[in-house]
């Protein structure tokens, strides 16, 4: 099985891209879109050294939704900033220290962290193990490592069991 | 096809949404003009511009599914900003630290050790 999809999520998310491309459903494009989320990833596998395995595809989901719902805040949030003339932000730069391991799931963390309220990454300390993110307006530094910690990054310990 | 075929909740739905949209996408234009130094600017352009784009592009996805058949390929530019926004963010920042650009005053800088992130030894 793992010979002729070497990578399964891959697999369906382009078979999901193929139909949405075409925008209609029909049995002719989704044989055809089943070949090419085959043949793809067979062809492109040999290029992926990074390996990453889901252990918990569920959590993976609930995890996109949960990040989706902190979006929304995030631009609330930032709008509020922008508009509010008189209020003085206090930006940061904060080392950020990692527990988790791995390129795939510290790439996903990174990209969560610039996705969300008020924060981006901006740099990866040279031993690996820390992220580099500038604060847009925060008062307790301690406290917003801790909520990134136990918001996302144990999260993404248990989906990718890094 | 003209917009007078929209039932009327479709017409407040699609209106309201693409007015939403266009607002924030404004709101993201004035914090880059408004905020003050790179590092700020990146922030709003980086985050409201993912609700403005989400706003037209659910107003898009309402508008043609009531109006001619379903229609779902407008989620492909949402999945492409979702990847693409954090990257070019990162990127951004990251040549905004290397190359030292001036911060306002009250930056603080919590970083125990600032040589570890830069190229220099």
């Amino acid at each position: 099985m793992s010979k002729i999809l070497p990578a399964p999520y891959l697999s369906l998310f382009l078979l999901i891209f193929w139909l949405l491309l075409q925008n209609t459903i029909t049995p002719g494009l989704v044989v055809l879109g089943c070949i090419l989320a085959v043949a793809i990833p067979l062809y492109t596998n040999r290029g992926r050294d990074f390996p990453a395995k889901i252990h918990k595809p569920l959590k993976a989901i609930e995890y996109f939704f949960l990040l989706l719902v902190d979006i929304l805040i995030s631009n609330l949030n930032i709008a509020a900033i922008i508009l509010m003339p008189s209020r003085r932000i206090k930006p940061a730069l904060i080392e950020y220290p990692l527990d988790i391991v791995g390129e795939v799931p510290i790439t996903v963390l990174a990209s969560t962290i610039s996705l969300t309220p008020g924060t981006i990454t901006a740099e990866i300390r040279r031993d690996g193990r820390a992220l580099m993110i500038h604060a847009l307006n925060v008062e307790d530094h301690e406290k917003l490592i801790a909520s990134i910690k136990q918001r996302y990054e144990m999260r993404l310990k248990e989906i990718f069991k890094c | 096809m003209n917009m007078t075929e929209l039932p009327a909740w479709a017409d407040w739905l699609v209106s309201s949404l693409i007015i939403i949209g266009a607002l924030f996408a404004l709101i993201g234009s004035v914090g880059l003009a408004r905020l003050p130094d790179f590092m700020a600017r990146l922030h709003a352009p980086t985050k409201s511009t993912t609700l403005g784009v989400g706003g037209v592009i659910l107003g898009s996805i309402i508008y043609f599914s009531v109006t001619t058949a379903f229609s779902w390929h407008e989620l492909l530019i949402t999945i492409f900003l979702f990847l693409t926004a954090p990257i070019s963010a990162h990127l951004l920042a990251k040549a905004g630290l290397h190359l030292e650009l001036k911060r306002v005053a009250n930056t603080r800088d919590l970083r125990a050790q600032p040589n570890q992130y830069s190229d220099e030894d």
